[in-house]
C-alpha cells in the first residue's frame, strides 16, 4: 500500500478557517447549529465552532450523529458495527444545520444523516460541509462548503487523520494493491 | 440504543423489511410488549402468536408451527415456551435467528442482560458488587441466567430461599446459599427478589404462602434493620405485592423495578440489531 499526502495539518487548518468564514458570510449566525457525523465529522465540527468563537465570540451548539442505524446496506453487512450515541444539544426547529463530515464519496452517508436529522425535528435549512470531496457520487447530493476537491479512483481510499483520535494529522490517499 | 427512546421520533429504519415473529406459548406482559416495542422502534414488522389463539390449541407441534411461520418469510423468531430447551431445539431446525424469551425454568437471557445493564447504569460497574437473589430460586429461569451473568461480570452472589426452593447444585456457579433472610440482606448492594411461581406448582415446595411471608418478604422493617445505606431493590416482574415485597418497598426510592422495564427495550433492540442481517458464511 502506498500513501500520498493530500493535505498537511496546516492546510486542514486553513481550509476550516476559510469554511468558517464562508459560513459566516452566507448564513444567519443566530440560527446556526453544527452537527458532525461520527467519527471525524464531529471533531471537525468542534474545530469550526472554536474558530467561530475566536472570530465572533458567538458559541454555536455542536451535536453529533451516528448514522449506523440508518445505513441502506444494513441487511447485507456481516458483523454489526458498534453504535455510538447521537446527541443534538438544541431543538433543531427553525435552525440552520451545518452537517459536517470528513470525506464525501457516494453520498450514502449524507443521505442517512439527513434522514436521521429529520427524525429530530424540522430545521429551516441543512447545508453540507465537507473536508474532502473525492467525487464518485451515487446519490444527487452536493456539498455547500468544501475544503478540498479531488478526483480519486474507486480503488483508492481517502483517509483523514485528526490528532484528537489518530496518532498523526493529515489527509492521505492510500493506493490499494490489485488492478492498478 | 436507549438514546433512541428519548427522541421526538422514537423510530429508526434499521430493520425495515424484516419480519419478527413473537411466539409466546406462556403468558407475558413485560417481555412480549418489550420485544414488540423494540421491534417497532427498529422499524421491523411483527406478528404475535400465542398458545390459545393459534393452531397450537388444535394440536400442532412446535416444529410445525415454527416451520409454517418461517414459510411466511419471517426473518427472526422470539420464543417463550414452558419446555426448557425449546429455543435451542428450534434453532437447530429452522433458518431464522431464534431469540430465547424464557424457556420453562431454564433460562431467560434477555432478562439477565437488562438487569446487568440496570446495575451498571446505577453503580457504574458490576464487578465486586454484592447481589442477593431472594425467592423461588428453583423454578426461576431469571435466577439461573442472572447468576451466570453476574458471576461472569465478577459480582458476588448470595441466593436465599426456603430450603426446598434452594437447590445445592447452584454451588457449582461459585455462589453462596443461605436460608436466612437477614444474612442475605446484610452487606448486599442489591436485593433481587423473585416471584413464587404458582404456575409451576411452587406452592407445594413450601408449607404455605403465609409462612413464606413471615420469613422471606422484604419489608421496610427488615430493610431498616439489616440493610446498608444505598441498597437497591430489583424484581423482574410481575410483582406479587405483599409476598416477595411489601408495596412500600416496591415503590420506594431504592426500587429500580421500572428502570429495569425501560432498559429491557434497549437490550432487546441491541439483540435484534446484532442478530439481524446476513448470517455469517
Amino acid at each position: 500500500m502506498r500513501r500520498k499526502l493530500l493535505m498537511t495539518p496546516k492546510e486542514i487548518k486553513n481550509s476550516l478557517e476559510r469554511i468558517a468564514f464562508e459560513i459566516k458570510e452566507r448564513e444567519d449566525i443566530k440560527k446556526l447549529c453544527i452537527i458532525g457525523i461520527r467519527n471525524r465529522g464531529d471533531i471537525l465540527g468542534k474545530r469550526i465552532k472554536e474558530i467561530f468563537m475566536k472570530e465572533t465570540k458567538v458559541s454555536i451548539p455542536v451535536g453529533v450523529i451516528d448514522i449506523t442505524l440508518y445505513r441502506d446496506d444494513f441487511t447485507t453487512l456481516g458483523p454489526k458495527p458498534l453504535i455510538g450515541s447521537s446527541e443534538i444539544p438544541c431543538k433543531i426547529e427553525g435552525k440552520t444545520i451545518i452537517l459536517v463530515d470528513d470525506v464525501l464519496y457516494t453520498g450514502r452517508t449524507t443521505r442517512a444523516a439527513l434522514d436521521e436529522i429529520i427524525d429530530f425535528g424540522r430545521p429551516e435549512k441543512i447545508s453540507l460541509c465537507i473536508l474532502v470531496d473525492r467525487g464518485g457520487r451515487e446519490f444527487p447530493i452536493c456539498p455547500d462548503y468544501i475544503g478540498r476537491k479531488v478526483e480519486v479512483g474507486d480503488n483508492d481510499i481517502v483517509e483523514v487523520h485528526l490528532k484528537e483520535i489518530d496518532k498523526d494529522e493529515g489527509v492521505f490517499i492510500v493506493k490499494r494493491g490489485g488492478k492498478h | 440504543m436507549k438514546f433512541i427512546l428519548e427522541r421526538p421520533v422514537k423510530k429508526v429504519p434499521t430493520l425495515r423489511g424484516i419480519t419478527v415473529a413473537n411466539l409466546f406459548f406462556e403468558p407475558s406482559t413485560r417481555t412480549l410488549n418489550s420485544f414488540v416495542v423494540a421491534e417497532r422502534t427498529l422499524s421491523a414488522d411483527t406478528i404475535n402468536i400465542s398458545k390459545s389463539f393459534s393452531s397450537v390449541a388444535k394440536g400442532e407441534t412446535l416444529l410445525d408451527t415454527a416451520r409454517n411461520i418461517e414459510a411466511m418469510m419471517v426473518n427472526m423468531v422470539v420464543i417463550r415456551h414452558s419446555v426448557p430447551g425449546a429455543p435451542h431445539y428450534l434453532a437447530k431446525r429452522i433458518n431464522s435467528s431464534i431469540i430465547n424469551a424464557g424457556d420453562g425454568a431454564h433460562e431467560h437471557p434477555t432478562q439477565a442482560l437488562l438487569d446487568l445493564l440496570t446495575i451498571r447504569e446505577k453503580f457504574g460497574r458490576i464487578k465486586g458488587l454484592n447481589v442477593s437473589i431472594i425467592g423461588d430460586i428453583i423454578h426461576s429461569r431469571v435466577a439461573r441466567s442472572l447468576t451466570l451473568g453476574l458471576k461472569k461480570m465478577g459480582a458476588n452472589v448470595v441466593l436465599c430461599a426456603p430450603p426446598p426452593m434452594l437447590p445445592e447444585w447452584f454451588l457449582q456457579y461459585g455462589v453462596e446459599l443461605t436460608y436466612r433472610l437477614p444474612e442475605a440482606i446484610k452487606d448486599s448492594d442489591i436485593i433481587y427478589t423473585l416471584r413464587i411461581q404458582t404456575e409451576r406448582e411452587a406452592e407445594s415446595f413450601i408449607p404455605s404462602i403465609r409462612e413464606y411471608r413471615k420469613f422471606y418478604t422484604i419489608n421496610y422493617g427488615n430493610l431498616k434493620k439489616y440493610a446498608k445505606e444505598g441498597i437497591i431493590i430489583m424484581h423482574p416482574g410481575p410483582v406479587n405485592r405483599g409476598v416477595e415485597l411489601t408495596p412500600d418497598v416496591a415503590d420506594g426510592p431504592w426500587s429500580l423495578i421500572l428502570n429495569q422495564v425501560t432498559n429491557g427495550i434497549a437490550i432487546r433492540m441491541a439483540i435484534l440489531y446484532l442478530l439481524s442481517g446476513r448470517k455469517e458464511e
